[in-house]
């Protein structure tokens, strides 16, 4: 393209065009989003709007005691036909009154009502007040009265449309306060909201920082680029998840049961705790030497693995210990500590949190490790065994991995959608896992390393990319279901959107670190996690903490609305102080959550400047 | 005894950057590899120790085939080759103490990595390594607080924690001053003379390849266009080895 050319009429014909269907679309813009500022003429709007706003100026944090004097005096509306009219209640001398002219009136005729003798310089409403009962709590109209500094005040009022032919009553209500101000109800109740905004985005913040690290490291193309596998070792490593997931799972639940049965007696749990680190760090230390220069023999090698499948399970049998002393302890602290309580409840918690994670957490480790071990074995044989052997083990191999991911896969189907036919839920998904397989097997030079890094890569960002469009409100739905209404159904949410946004971030930040230290380290004989931990993680420990401060920037600003829909904090509090168009307390809140966001906000970029 | 046998490096772009290179290094010798920027001095010595792939052609070294070599076994042969580059590659925000232990990774068990753990007679050996190339005060500084010169120390001493029996250098004194550039190359100098350890050095300058080399080869374009000593490289040689518009200097 030449940058001489002249400005042809074509040209300005197009500015014009497009300039003219930007003015369409804006204008159609104005449609869809009711644009109309007659609504902001009205009087009512405008008679709201400057009640509301004059509420939100005065939060309603501070409040006095007050003596209210409440004066009754007796009315006949209409007049009554003989001309009668109400007696004026008995009173002494120095108690306040009511005069009011005429003492009878019809429905829409405006009376003078006048107070003396009461109180100087307070304030309150008049009002009529319908039937008989001069203890009626219902009344109508409402005429604002202030008292002089004799205690006298005069004011006009409209008789609303009650017609009787019992008395009724005008009533006065001045009120004035007493004392020093003090805090009111709501501003209590909205600091015992906030406070628990504050730990609640304090603990979505901290779970969700911990499991985005590792997520990080897979999300990052610089990381996963390099790792690549024979399909051989790709299968096997595929197939170990689900059988070492499951060995785990049922291993360390049997230890599990085994805890359970030895008791929750506080000086075995105690024994339990001490002795079992003991044995698994010596174990360990046997197994696992810290440096070897010669190669072991394969029955050592065999010794090795066992001793350390024991110590693995002496320290699961630990934490069941663990968990289970948290527990007693903590119900015992719960009983005695008091206004400390807390620590108790906290001690308790964290025991039942253990105790029910770690078969878990075993599931996943022994998943994990045999899809390693299983791995590195394949990418062994690939390496030793001859084309044609690799070319058949492939073929069964991936067979089975193929038949087993969609198996799996199907059921979970099953288990969401509930369709019950195992043709489109086993066998066809089984079928297809197998089809697929084969052709891999088929299509894949047996000796060729496969980018699988780029696959589990592009698997883990799919993934992060679909939750994070998940907003945390949305999830906090899903969690209110799942955990019950409360903070803890937000802290899922919040903790669940903080791993996969920070996930992304982290591993961004990884993807752009140097890559001469990495280079170095790999050179120097180092295997790939040596690497990571160090080349990759001095270099992101300052982006790290910086993006960690940002998101509890931004989960103390979510958690403050997360209670919109039960999600805990003090959302919950303000929604509901909205509805019910109060707004002087809505206000209390906002404020609050003003202070919180600016307050927080100051000391993470403090934080922030300190920690780089 | 390395065997570099008809070396071939394609990269993805379709450059060749080694083109069947093929020479020797017996052990204990300083190997000189001279050529313009992006001869493919750097490709070669990365093929070495497998940073890269080489496309085709065979390494021996003491008759292992390091071109075959499984991940297992590269972990192995890789300790025993230590590196030093141009831009030094320190951890930036590491001790120097953590810089030079990263030699010993090939040694320990990745399992005591995650703990962040070297053996006691690691850090003894580290301190004796940073006293050898003379900055045993710095070792608890971060690297970046260190100096080019002090850096590339550092880079050497990280080299030697791996008991290397060769040890390639990556133009070592291209980022740094002339006066600078003797005391590395001494060092390099010193562990090839004292300790027997191959060394193949890729240099600029000519006179440090006369001061230090034993042997040169000249890349360039990817062939290996000069194979011999570095008295040997007169004019003629001079022009075939960086083009006939090259100028001798220093």
């Amino acid at each position: 393209m030449k940058n001489n050319k002249k400005a042809s009429p074509w040209n300005s014909i197009k500015v014009g065009l497009l300039s003219l269907l930007a003015m369409v679309i804006f204008a159609y813009g104005f449609q869809i989003t009711k644009v109309d500022l007659e609504e902001l003429r009205s009087e009512n709007r405008q008679q709201s709007l400057v009640r509301v706003t004059r509420a939100l100026a005065q939060p309603e944090i501070f409040e006095y005691e007050q003596v209210e004097e409440i004066v009754n005096y007796p009315i006949y509306v209409p007049c009554l036909s003989d001309g009668n009219q109400a007696s004026a209640p008995e009173r002494s001398a120095s108690d306040p009154y009511l005069v009011i002219t005429p003492a009878c009136a019809n429905p829409g005729e405006v009376i003078q009502v006048e107070g003396f003798n009461f109180a100087p310089l307070t304030v309150g409403p008049v009002r009529f007040v319908p039937g008989n009962d001069p203890a009626n709590v219902v009344s109508l109209g409402r005429e604002n009265a202030e008292t002089d500094s004799d205690g006298h005040f005069i004011v006009s009022m409209e008789i609303p449309d009650r017609v009787s032919d019992d008395v009724q009553f005008i009533r006065a209500t001045l009120r004035r306060n007493i004392g020093a101000p003090h805090f009111s109800k709501t501003a209590y109740d909205t600091w015992n909201k906030i406070v628990e905004t504050v730990f609640l985005a304090l603990l979505a913040t901290v779970f969700g920082t911990f499991l985005a690290i590792p997520l990080s490291f897979i999300a990052a193309r610089n990381l996963m680029k390099t790792v690549k596998s024979p399909l051989t070792s790709i299968s096997l490593s595929v197939l170990g998840w689900p059988i070492g997931i499951l060995l785990g799972f049922v291993a360390v639940r049997g230890v599990g049961n085994f805890s359970a049965v030895v008791g929750s007696n506080v000086w075995v749990n105690l024994a339990g705790i001490i002795v079992s680190p003991v044995l698994a760090w010596l174990g360990l230390r046997w197994a696992l030497p810290q440096e070897e220069i010669t190669r072991p023999s394969q029955n050592m090698r065999f010794a090795r693995l066992g001793v350390i499948l024991l110590a693995v399970l002496v320290s699961f049998y630990g934490l069941f210990q663990l968990a289970s002393l948290a527990m007693s302890i903590g119900q015992t602290l719960e009983a005695v500590l008091g206004s400390f309580s807390f620590l108790g409840y906290f001690l308790f918690q964290v025991g039942d949190i253990v105790a029910i994670i770690t078969p878990a957490l075993g599931g996943l480790a022994a998943g994990g490790t045999l899809s390693s071990i299983l791995g590195r074995m394949g990418q062994l044989g690939s390496e030793k065994l001859p084309v044609s052997g690799i070319k058949s083990l492939n073929l069964i191999l991936t067979l089975i991995a193929g038949i087993t991911i969609m198996g799996l896969l199907g059921q979970l189907i099953e288990w969401l959608y509930e369709i019950g036919e195992p043709m489109y839920t086993l066998w066809g998904p089984m079928a297809v896992g197998a089809i697929a397989g084969l052709l891999l097997a088929v299509l894949t030079k047996p000796k060729d390393a496969l980018p699988i890094g780029m696959v589990v890569y592009s698997i883990t960002r799919t993934f992060l990319n679909a939750l994070r469009s998940v907003e945390a409100l949305v999830m906090a739905i899903v969690f209110v279901i799942a955990v019950g209404i409360g903070p803890f159904a937000g802290v899922m949410a919040l903790g669940l959107h903080t791993i996969v946004s920070l996930a992304k971030l982290y591993s961004e930040q990884v993807e752009s670190i140097l890559s001469g230290p990495l280079e170095a380290i790999e050179a120097t004989g180092a295997n790939r996690l040596q690497t990571i931990i160090y080349a990759v993680i001095p270099q992101i420990v300052p982006p790290y903490i910086s993006y960690t401060m940002y998101r509890w920037d931004i989960n103390v600003r979510m958690s403050t609305i997360i209670g919109f829909v039960g999600g805990g904090g003090i959302g919950f509090l303000l929604q509901q102080n909205i509805n019910l168009l109060n707004y002087r307390a809505a206000s209390a809140q906002m404020l609050a959550i003003a202070v919180v966001v600016a307050s927080m906000d100051y000391i993470s970029s403090v934080l922030r400047e300190k920690a780089i | 005894m390395l065997q570099i046998k008809n070396l071939t490096k394609i990269y993805d772009g379709g450059v060749k950057a080694l083109d069947n290179v093929s020479f020797e290094v017996p052990d204990g010798q300083f190997l000189a590899v001279i050529g313009l920027s992006g001869s493919g001095k750097s490709t070669l010595l990365r093929c070495i120790n497998r940073l890269i792939e080489p496309t085709a052609g065979q390494i021996l070294w003491n008759g292992e085939d390091i071109t075959a070599a499984s991940q297992e076994e590269m972990r192995r042969i890789r300790r025993k080759i230590g590196m030093v580059f141009q831009h030094f590659n320190l951890v930036h925000r590491s001790k120097v103490i953590t810089n030079v232990l990263a030699g010993r990774l090939g040694y320990v068990n990745p399992a005591w990595s995650l703990l962040n753990r070297f053996p006691k007679e690691d850090m003894e050996k580290a301190i004796k390594q940073l006293q050898r190339v003379g900055i045993a005060e710095k070792a608890y500084q971060r690297a970046d607080e260190l100096s080019g010169g002090q850096q590339q120390r550092v880079g050497i001493a990280r080299a030697l924690m791996q008991d290397p029996k060769m040890v390639l250098a990556d133009e070592p004194v291209a980022s740094l001053d002339p006066v600078l550039a003797h005391s590395i190359m001494s060092h390099l100098e010193d562990i090839n003379k004292n300790d027997g350890v191959s060394v193949l050095c890729s240099l600029h300058f000519l006179d440090l390849v006369h001061r230090y080399a034993d042997r040169v080869v000249a890349l360039n374009e990817g062939k290996l266009v000069f194979e011999g000593l570095p008295k040997d490289i007169d004019d003629k040689k001079f022009k075939e080895i960086y083009g006939r518009d090259a100028e001798r200097v220093g």
